[in-house]
């Protein structure tokens, strides 16, 4: 890539005859340098540990005495594991589910933010604020509005004259709760739609209406096609987050009422930090990276029929 | 002539629809969040009444010391912004300079490292969990923030990718006059990249302080000793210890989400436009 720097070198080439390194060489050495730490953290936190986390699931070990080799010893007992396979039950149903259902929600909201209506920006903070809060402090908040006795759900319900469900006390209940909790998050991917709906050029929006397309026949066939891109991107993170949940897990429900919310990540830390099965542990976390990256490659291996991309670049 | 008649009366229409449902949507995003607020003021006896009361009577404000002091959670605060402060040291000095080279500089393997950093994006947490615990562990770290801070010196894939994309929107003149004039990199990056910069830069700081103050399970399981308990964590020892009323635990809520939502408000416009730049052109 021939830049300004490079232009400059030239011309003054007496400059560059002083120098015994290159200008061009000097460049990429620095990119290696300053790309070094990145480096680094990739091999130490990232290529090793995975490297290493692929040993330990062959072993059985609880951290105090040596690692124990046994094969696939640890994936042969998960076979069998009953609660294996309810967590993973689990946390497929919540993906399943949450996946799709955030991802039109956030495009719903994203849509009633890209119309031309006096004070978007107050709604856009509205509907972004919950995703800047997260953790054990909105579990608790929301384990309270869930609360079957005295929580605010189901004393609207009441006003109603609708009993309202136990929640998250439920063995039936608690699963939908935490998806309909995921639903107040949405924050990010709406950003990014509404992002993605901004890119697209009003000319083609005009043009769709002066051949006679009404408000649907545009969404279906402008909006969304131009949209794929960015619908793909949103669909990964969420896969990718949705496997992860944790924290509602710990703080509302410890996996119960009778493993109903056992969700894979739940599972492997009380194998690996409370039970101390870290061979164990770190062959769930396998198979919970597997399903993540399985179904990432499907979803991007399908994408060439449904992504739609706007021109080159 | 009409039919242009038509169209605006439809569009208000529309616009009226969409006015009403935005207005719906908003309450109901509020209505956890109030919930929490109104329930940290009530009196015991008012948290345990059915059906619910929306306005506290009267409004008890002693809830909230209360909540603060029956566990140190001013230790727990002191904790918290030292674990956010030293991350976010980290993810600003590292992630600054890796993604300028990634932006403007050019050398064999880049791509191929570029996308291997992307891809690093997509691994969940809990397959590298436990070895790098028994890594850590091994170092001594267990009980020490270290395995909190140490690895944000070194980049992270999310950032690094966002402030890619918004060193590439810069004009590269401006540093080509820097380096005629014979500024090293550092120079141009501190001084030419960052101040044009600002929406991206504020936009990884909020990030990065949110992640630090809501992340769970990291200091969950490396953190132990009660002294050393973030807010989070401090939150969960709250309900462990006090089997009161719900009203002090939303208290403790509200003071723990309260910095988040500040920070948020005074960052939101430059934020916004941050994710914008970042997360699209791909």
């Amino acid at each position: 890539m021939e830049t300004g720097l490079d232009k400059h070198a030239q011309l003054h080439t007496e400059g560059r005859l002083r120098r015994s390194v290159p200008l061009r060489v000097q460049r990429r050495r620095l990119f290696y340098i300053l790309v070094s730490p990145w480096v680094f953290g990739f091999l130490a936190f990232v290529l090793g540990p995975m490297v290493y986390s692929g040993y330990i699931s062959f072993t059985r070990w609880n951290l105090l005495n040596p690692p124990q080799f046994i094969g696939l010893g640890n994936y042969s007992q998960m076979m069998q594991d009953p609660l294996f396979w309810q967590s993973l039950k689990v946390t497929t149903i919540y993906a399943v589910v949450s996946v799709p259902l955030t991802s039109a929600f956030a495009l719903f909201l994203a849509i009633l933010l890209n119309q031309r209506v006096r004070g978007v920006s107050i709604f856009r903070t509205i509907f972004y604020l919950p995703s800047v809060v997260s953790g054990v402090a909105v579990s608790m908040v929301f384990l309270w509005v869930f609360n079957p006795q005295f929580g605010i759900i189901n004393s609207m319900l009441h006003d109603f004259g609708i009993k309202g469900p136990g929640w998250v006390e439920s063995p039936h209940w608690a699963l939908p709760t935490i998806i309909i909790m995921s639903l107040w998050g949405v924050g990010s991917p709406m950003l990014i739609f509404l992002a993605g709906l901004q890119g697209i050029p009003p000319d083609l929006m005009e043009a769709a209406s002066l051949d006679g397309a009404g408000v649907w026949r545009k969404f279906v066939s402008v909006t969304i096609p131009l949209l794929t891109p960015t619908i793909l991107f949103n669909v990964i993170l969420s896969i990718i987050n949705q496997f992860q949940v944790f924290t509602q897990a710990y703080v509302m429900t410890q996996g119960g009422p009778l493993d109903s919310t056992l969700f894979l990540v739940y599972y492997i830390f009380e194998n690996a930090f409370q039970y101390l099965n870290m061979g164990y542990g770190a062959a769930l976390a396998w198979v919970l990276f597997f399903i993540v990256f399985i179904l990432t490659v499907i979803v991007f291996a399908t994408s060439g029929k449904w992504v739609f991309y706007q021109g080159g670049d | 002539m009409t039919v242009n008649n038509v169209r605006t009366r439809t569009e208000r229409i529309v616009h009226f629809v969409v006015y009403i449902v935005l207005i719906g949507l908003s309450v109901l995003m509020l209505v956890p969040l109030a919930w929490m607020l109104s329930s940290a003021l009530k009196p015991n006896y008012e948290v345990f009444q059915f059906p619910q009361q929306w306005i506290p009577h009267p409004m008890l404000w002693s809830n909230f010391p209360k909540a603060l002091v029956f566990v140190p959670f001013g230790r727990f605060f002191v904790n918290t912004l030292i674990i956010t402060f030293g991350t976010l040291i980290g993810t600003l000095v590292s992630n600054v300079f890796i993604a300028y080279a990634f932006a403007r500089l050019e050398a064999p393997g880049k791509r191929i490292m570029f996308y291997v950093m992307l891809s690093t994006m997509m691994l969940p947490y809990a397959i590298t969990m436990i070895p790098q615990y028994a890594i850590f562990s091994k170092l001594g770290w267990v009980n020490t923030y270290w395995p909190l801070i140490f690895p944000a010196f070194f980049g992270s894939p999310f950032f690094i990718f966002l402030l890619r994309q918004f060193f590439m929107g810069i004009p590269r003149d401006l540093e080509d006059a820097a380096a005629i004039d014979g500024a090293g990199v550092f120079r141009t990056v501190l001084q030419i990249i960052v101040p044009l910069s600002w929406p991206a830069l504020v936009t990884v700081c909020i990030f990065s302080v949110q992640g630090s103050w809501n992340d769970f399970l990291a200091p969950l399981i490396y953190l132990n000793k009660m002294s050393l308990f973030t807010v989070q964590l401090g939150l969960t020892y709250f309900v462990g210890q006090y089997s009161g009323g719900w009203n002090l635990l939303m208290a403790a809520s509200t003071v723990v989400l309260l910095p988040i939502l500040v920070m948020f408000y005074f960052g939101q416009r430059l934020f916004v436009k941050g994710i914008i730049v970042g997360g699209l052109k791909g």
